[in-house]
């Protein structure tokens, strides 16, 4: 040390090996490498690169707006006036529109969208997302103490598996996921040191669910974890089955055998394409099937507004409905959401909105229905075009895309490219995607980032492209496929 | 009955902050006051938080106008928004992907945005050099906050992490640190000396930590929450050769840097003390400062508006930073808007500048003015007594005990001061933050109030602090 203080000692403080190990497992496939590449090959187009393609075509994440989805009108109509309250006097504002925000401004302290709100979310906006759960699932009672606002889903989800992660080494908490699954769940349990329990979703029968592969999943875990949780996405990411009825009854009889505490992930409740099919929430089918389950099985489930007809990602809104939680362990839910600040309010202003749309009379229901009828049979029609040209690619079989926002095609690679892959460390789906990204400008995600049965490979997409820039998506990869296919073979 | 019953013993541990309990009492008086019973005040003062709208004081006209604008693009064409703030609306919403606000913001933030926090922090700091890439936006401090703690946090037994904490500070962060597993090493700011961060408490207090925990970090708050100090540079120089001496991560906040008290106090960032040091530590000395658009002037808490920049970080340890932010979510899209309003504001010569000057302004000498009659009240007060505020939104005032009070607290199970705050708010319809929920020296009892309200209302708080303060003493006299 020098007389007139120390020097610094070599080396940072914050290394690889000082840092956390468990945040090291953290990844998240979504916005990973691939999506890097992407940015940087935008940068380089901008910057007059030449590139056989013109353009960055992003089929990877799940944002609407961002493919050109437009906004519900009357959404963004009330959020403008309860953000600049002066407007209330612009008759250009129809006048739903301003009771909306008035009523929501009103629950505000100060009357502003800037204040504090309780960290469980503003309570009016609790009992208007707790009607709209009434009203959807035919009149079941919903108590709006149990409904907890968020900032989007992921925080609830978040939220609930940190409260029931627990216990060590042999009794360490198990969660079931299904595989393929939306990695901030695998991101989470990786955070939380939990037990990853994969069930495998069945390809051949459309991505369903079968019991019998939950039964083998839970019993395989239970020799060196607790599984306590039960993961379901519904409609599904990125498979986009959507579950019939009987299939959540068993799902609902299982995890009541089993003793599994149902996390049910719906936020794609409106996205629901194919005939015959139809959406069922958890929380109906659990009361529907009587007391013996109703009063027992534990449940969370999800809700949020960046999907479905709505697609406001960047706004955070979401919530999160817990029934038959035990008291002591909802007074630690709810100690464990108050340490937290509050979410985001203009989230929760248009989560309000969400549950409370315009009524048949009201000035602005003409148009909302309009939009939303628009935007929903446009993704229909997506959904159903990606299927059909994705099939007529030899090496590339498609499942329907009955709900969601996505096609987790299964893709055939050629060993020669498999060993490709392999020598240079990388994944043999994502060495397919890294090729497309880079000879045709589209950016998909392979699916070794969502999970898969080994020896298969996948990427999902998502279906929001616009139907011209989709078409000329779709007819890309089905010309890449085909010179991938013979390149390697 | 349920099988779950079993949680994880560090959701168990986190305790609540005391302060429930005296929020559920307020929220039962506001109804008894609206049901007609009658009390010795007509309305209850909530003054607990540092939520500055929920009192009164409004948002920032320009501000509000812009985000207006990007949620309803229609108005980039109404006379209603002037037009520097549809000219800002109009940059904004073309740096959002679709040309909505409803779409994701990239990784780290919106790249517009981050330019103009960068650009701010260059301004702010005298130029010294910023750069975008190193400056992650979120949903605000707190957020950023944690998943550094997550990054830090490790180890079992003596070897965990230990996270140098200022006495007084705010519960949100030591209840992150706990949640996170981390263990709070306290150090004691110097009360007589308004507040003062000294080297020798620092070092005590390292040394005291070193055997049951492995001290990584030190959190410091600039300016003060709730002491109100704001640091000299020659008290940020002496933190920093500290931090780099003992090996300590720089954890700095300071979200309340745009409220500085009066002419003679003057802000300067730890970052930019860094710099001017030069060598070795400018290059070597680890930082991550936060910021919000919660505090200041513009009080937007509920639009979760942050950042955080980071200094000399190892770039392995930025890339597991960077999935955390990935995954998390670079925060809301109102939230970085607010940001970019806060980072370049209006200027002289634009349209909005006078509005913007003068709400800002009115705001800045609300909140001077309620730190002298604070100051000139209070310190007049037997048994009462105030630091200096020099700096943020609260005021952290001593109270003065009688060994009575102290006793009568102990047998009841309570803190002297949560005693006090019990009573203050049932017979004068005040609520304000029990010095034991901040954290102070053992023998010492504070109370902490918010001083980010409107002229009148403070002037009201302080005649009934006062009045009930001597018929309190009196009492136990």
């Amino acid at each position: 040390m020098s007389e007139n203080g120390a020097v610094p000692r070599r080396g940072k403080v914050l290394t690889l090996d000082t840092m956390n190990a468990s945040v090291k497992k953290v990844e998240y496939a979504v916005r990973g490498p691939i999506v890097q590449r992407a940015v940087q090959i935008e940068k380089e187009l901008k910057e007059g690169v030449k590139k056989p393609f013109d353009e960055v075509i992003k089929a990877n994440i799940g944002d609407a707006h961002a493919m050109g989805q437009r906004p519900i009108t009357f959404f963004r109509q009330v959020l403008a006036l309860c953000t600049y309250p002066e407007l209330l006097d612009d008759n250009t504002f129809p006048e739903d529109t301003k009771n909306r925000a008035r009523r929501i401004l009103q629950a505000c302290g100060g009357n502003s969208i800037g204040a504090y709100s309780a960290s469980q979310g503003i309570e009016c906006i609790r009992q208007d997302v707790a009607r709209y759960i009434e009203r959807r699932d035919g009149g079941i009672p919903s108590d709006p103490d149990n409904i907890y606002l968020s900032t989007g889903a992921s925080d609830g989800i978040v939220t609930i598996l940190k409260l029931l992660v627990a216990g060590e080494g042999r009794t360490r908490t198990g969660v079931m996921i299904s595989i393929p699954q939306y990695p901030l769940y695998s991101a989470a349990l990786a955070e939380l040191g939990a037990v990853q329990i994969n069930y495998y979703l069945n390809e051949e029968k459309c991505w369903s669910l079968d019991i019998s592969e939950l039964k083998r999943a839970v019993e395989a875990a239970r020799q060196h974890c607790n599984p306590r949780v039960l993961c379901i996405i519904n409609p599904g990411n990125p498979t986009g089955q959507v579950q019939s009825r009987q299939c959540i009854e068993d799902v609902i009889r299982f995890a009541a055998k089993e003793g599994l505490f149902l996390m049910a992930d719906e936020v794609y409740q409106d996205n629901v394409y194919a005939e015959g099919c139809q959406f069922h929430s958890f929380k109906k089918v659990l009361f529907e099937m009587g007391p013996e389950y109703s009063s027992t099985v534990e449940l969370a489930s999800f809700h949020s507004t960046s999907k479905c007809y709505m697609g406001e990602c960047g706004f955070r809104g979401g919530y999160m409905e817990v029934i038959n939680m035990d008291p002591d362990v909802k007074a630690q839910l709810t100690k464990l959401v108050s340490v937290r600040l509050c979410p985001p309010v203009p989230g929760q202003a248009l989560m309000d909105l969400v549950v409370n749309p315009p009524q048949p009379g009201e000035p602005s229901y003409a148009t909302f229905i309009k939009e939303r009828t628009a935007t929903l049979r446009a993704l229909a029609e997506k959904a159903k075009m990606t299927e059909e040209i994705l099939n007529t690619v030899p090496g590339i079989s498609c499942n329907p895309v009955q709900g969601a926002m996505y096609s987790f095609p299964r893709i055939s690679l050629p060993e020669r490219a498999v060993q490709e892959a392999k020598a240079k460390g990388v994944a043999p789906d994502m060495f397919y995607c890294m090729k497309l990204l880079e000879e045709t400008g589209i950016c998909l995600v392979p699916g070794s980032g969502f999970g898969q049965k080994d020896g298969t490979f996948h990427f999902r997409m998502t279906i929001l492209p616009s139907a011209d820039k989709l078409k000329v998506l779709l007819n890309k990869v089905k010309e890449f496929h085909q010179r991938f296919t013979q390149q390697y073979s | 009955m349920s099988f779950l019953r079993e949680i994880s013993p560090m959701v168990r541990s986190i305790h609540l902050p005391g302060q429930e309990v005296l929020m559920s009492r307020a929220a039962r008086i506001r109804t008894e006051l609206r049901q007609g019973i009658k009390k010795d005040f007509m309305e209850l003062i909530d003054l607990s938080s540092s939520d500055i709208h929920s009192r009164g004081i409004k948002p920032i006209s320009f501000l509000r106008q812009v985000m207006a604008a990007c949620c309803y693009p229609s108005l980039l064409h109404s006379d209603r928004i002037p037009a520097d703030a549809r000219e800002r609306a109009r940059s904004l919403l073309t740096d959002s992907n679709g040309g909505s606000i409803g779409s994701y913001p990239p990784t780290g933030g919106m790249a517009k945005v981050r330019r103009s926090v960068s650009d701010f922090i260059t301004r702010r700091d005298g130029g010294v050099p910023s750069i975008p890439e190193h400056i992650f936006l979120t949903t605000g401090s707190q957020q950023a906050l944690t998943i550094f703690l997550k990054l830090l946090v490790s180890g079992e037994g003596p070897l965990r992490t230990g996270v140098l904490v200022p006495v007084p500070s705010y519960s949100t962060f030591s209840m992150a640190l706990a949640n996170q597993g981390g263990v709070m090493v306290p150090y004691y700011l110097c009360e007589e000396q308004g507040w003062a961060l000294e080297m020798e408490e620092l070092q005590r207090a390292l040394q005291a930590a070193r055997g049951h925990c492995n001290p990584m970090a030190l959190y410091v708050i600039n300016p003060g929450n709730p002491s109100g100090l704001v640091q000299s540079r020659k008290s940020i120089e002496e933190v920093i050769r500290f931090a780099a001496q003992e090996r300590l991560f720089l954890l700095v906040d300071e979200v309340y840097q745009e409220t500085i008290h009066g002419e003679d106090t003057e802000f300067v960032s730890y970052k930019r003390v860094l710099f001017e040091m030069g060598s070795p530590y400018s290059s070597t000395v680890e930082l991550a400062s936060f910021h919000s658009v919660s505090k200041g002037t513009f009080g937007e808490y509920g639009m979760r508006g942050g950042y955080v920049e980071l200094v000399n970080l190892d770039p392995k340890v930025m890339e597991h930073a960077l999935t955390f932010f990935n995954r998390d979510g670079s925060g809301t899209v109102m939230g970085q808007i607010a940001l970019d309003i806060l980072a370049d504001p209006p200027q002289l010569g634009d349209p909005s500048y006078p509005l913007y000057s003068q709400e800002v302004q009115s705001i800045k000498n609300t909140l001077l003015s309620n730190v002298r009659r604070v100051h000139s009240v209070l310190n007049g007060v037997p048994g009462m007594s105030c630091q200096p505020i020099r700096g943020g939104l609260y005021a952290f005032v001593q109270l003065h005990l009688p060994q009575r009070v102290i006793e009568q607290a102990k047998e009841a199970g309570v803190e002297p001061d949560m005693m006090y705050c019990q009573r203050l708010l049932n017979e004068a319809g005040l609520c304000v933050v029990p010095g034991c929920e901040c954290g102070q020296r053992e023998g010492s009892y504070h109370i902490r109030f918010c001083i980010g309200v409107q002229e009148e209302i403070m002037e009201e708080v302080l005649q009934r602090l006062k009045s009930f303060h001597s018929h309190f003493m009196r009492e136990f006299s």
